[in-house]
């Protein structure tokens, strides 16, 4: 039992309480206080599970499951809670005001979403229960929903329903898929569920749980064909908002796939199921990609790419789901390396966007000429972190797309290799069209104005950090399969 | 026809309607209002399977019903922060059509 695990869901929820209490400027500083805290309780989790190499398990009460709730932090789970805590902190620094200056960046209620976003995000990545999943995920919703709409415009308003209507009907799915499941085995426990697998085959109602479950978190994670909400109601947020939303909150659906298909679902279902899902991350790559390409402002740009990019989670399952162990576990490395790498650079261009939008007071593309010359730190970051999306080294994004090119070719699923290749050469073209525009001399007079630095030198960190993960070494880490089978020897007490 | 079954299939009949009404409506307050539906529906199910799980002289498996419970919560919220949400907007569209008329009145 480890109480470092239920600390990193209960700090960041209480954390947020004495905020209502705090005037704006106090509020700020506390919430920022706070993330800090959060994500030290989240990293000193994943350091737990590396010196010790075994996943961290904590059962509320003290009460094993069926009866009782377990939070289980395994590798997978344990890498994607420090790189989402690290990129909230990050955005909590963006977004507050500037040192000494008496103007409000974002109003006091974003940093109790932050908070509340981070809660969520570890509660979603830890728990080991069907319904306390669907808890998670309406908690990540409800936090999110807002951010799309701070500043209160009509269009923000119209992007937020229609996400939280997406949303919502994710969940009842999700929900309808977890009650089929405990009608047919009585426990909601992933563990336990997969255990009772193991003598029986499963029955159909089990395929179809499952396929209710994933259409929900597709629905949640705006997964192709799914993704008509993602575009506006990301490129329209207030910047920082973008931020979290398109690098951390779309991450959790996503992992939560992972999970279902990996550790829910035996063997035989997921090699049935895998062709779909790549299927839809085929479609997400060069379609949203495509539409990414045609886009006029920076902002919807960097929008299509996320939907976008979500699509290489889906051709991660049919080469995950092979026999292999090493080219599984290839596959499965490059799928995890991809949503941290994404997450950091997806962050740093969004940071980088919002910068030169309030540089150049607009972010269309027509305009963007000589915009490297008043906001050189904001273009380096959006060039260096476009660097992962396009898979150049050295990046994160490069090793990713190595390990699931090496692992399609060796299987010789030679589709699956070309769409990787495809969707290198799309955010190849989307990401220079902005970096190359921004580098022509404008005409005339050209833009003014000068960019806040040590805001666009927080962007330019995240960009780094997703170029500092190209350089773990080309192989399956080990890290990543600390606790990846689920027994019941680390369920029970 | 045992008594679970009736509820399963009522929950089924009230799920579909729900999604119906999600998917089709044009306005979002039809489609809040569908995703309830549906929500009570999906509900209405796992009381099934509760009264299904019965035994050791309960009328039905304790854990879905507290779970129901929780679920209606979460459902709730959810409807009112749409509705909310589809308040505010039509707060922000006046404003947005006030606005446009005083343009067009002053030139």
């Amino acid at each position: 039992m480890n109480a470092l695990t239920i600390l990193a869901v209960t700090v960041p929820f209480l954390g947020l309480v004495p905020l209502f209490l705090l005037g704006p400027r106090a509020g700020e500083r506390a919430g920022l206080l706070m993330l800090a805290v959060a994500a030290g309780v989240s990293l000193a989790v994943g350091l737990c599970v590396v010196r010790t190499g075994q996943p961290q398990v904590y059962f509320s009460g003290g009460i094993a499951p069926p009866l009782g709730i377990a939070l289980r932090a395994d590798g997978f789970a344990a890498a994607m809670m420090g790189v989402c805590a690290v990129v909230l902190l990050f955005t909590g620094f963006y977004a507050m005001r500037q040192p000494g200056g008496a103007e409000a960046r974002m109003p006091p209620a974003f940093f109790m979403l932050l908070l509340a976003l981070a809660g969520a995000l570890n509660l979603a990545f830890m728990a080991q229960d069907l319904f306390t999943l669907y808890v998670a995920l309406e908690l990540l919703t409800f936090a999110a929903v807002p951010l799309v709409c701070l500043d209160g415009k009509v269009e923000q308003l119209k992007a937020a329903l229609t996400y939280l209507l997406f949303a919502l009907f994710g969940s009842v799915l999700y929900l309808l898929g977890a009650v089929l499941i405990y009608g047919l085995y009585g426990t909601l426990d992933i563990g336990l569920v997969a255990a009772a697998l193991v003598p029986h085959p499963p029955e159909w109602t089990f395929a179809v749980a499952l396929a209710l479950i994933s259409a929900g978190l597709m629905a949640k994670a705006a997964l192709f064909p799914l993704y008509l909400w993602l575009p506006p109601a990301h490129a329209g947020a207030p910047p920082a908002a973008s931020v979290v939303l398109s690098a951390v909150v779309i991450k959790a659906p996503l992992f939560l796939l992972v999970r279902t298909w990996a550790d829910l679902a035996p063997d035989a279902l997921a090699v049935a199921a895998a062709p779909v899902l790549a299927v839809c991350g085929a479609g997400a790559i060069l379609f949203c990609g495509v539409l990414a390409l045609a886009q006029v402002r920076v902002k919807l740009l960097i929008a299509y790419s996320t939907a976008a990019q979500i699509g290489y989670l889906g051709l991660m399952f049919p080469l995950a789901a092979t026999g292999d162990a090493y080219l599984s576990a290839l596959a499965w490395t490059g799928g995890t390396l991809h949503l941290a790498s994404h997450a950091f650079s997806k962050a740093a261009m969004f940071m980088a966007a919002g910068l030169l939008a309030e540089t150049l007071g607009h972010d269309r593309l027509s305009g963007l000429r000589g915009a490297a010359r008043v906001a050189p730190l904001s273009i380096a970051a959006f060039g260096i972190g476009g660097l992962s999306l396009m898979g150049l080294p050295p990046s994160g994004g490069f090793v990713a797309k190595v390990m699931l090119l090496t692992s399609a070719l060796r299987q010789e699923i030679w589709w699956i290799a070309l769409v990787v290749l495809a969707g290198g050469l799309l955010a190849g073209g989307y990401v220079l069209r902005v970096v190359v525009l921004a580098l022509q001399r404008a005409e005339g007079e050209g833009p003014q104005g000068r960019e806040c630095r040590w805001r666009a030198a927080i962007a330019l960190m995240l960009a780094l950090g997703a170029v500092a993960l190209g350089f773990v070494p080309l192989a399956p880490l080990s890290f990543l399969s600390i606790g990846r089978h689920l027994s019941l020897e680390g369920l029970l007490p | 026809m045992t008594e679970a079954l009736i509820y399963g299939l009522a929950g089924a009949a009230l799920a579909g309607c729900g999604t119906y009404g999600l998917l089709t409506a044009t306005h979002a307050l039809g489609r809040i209002l569908g995703f309830n539906i549906l929500g009570g529906g999906v509900f209405l199910i796992f009381g099934a399977i509760a009264r299904r799980g019965a035994g050791a002289g309960f009328g039905g498996d304790p854990v879905p019903q507290g779970l129901i419970i929780t679920g209606i919560v979460v459902a709730f919220c959810a409807t009112a922060l749409a509705v909310a949400l589809l308040l505010r907007l039509r707060t922000a569209l006046a404003v947005e059509a006030q606005a446009g008329h005083e343009e067009e009145t002053q030139p």
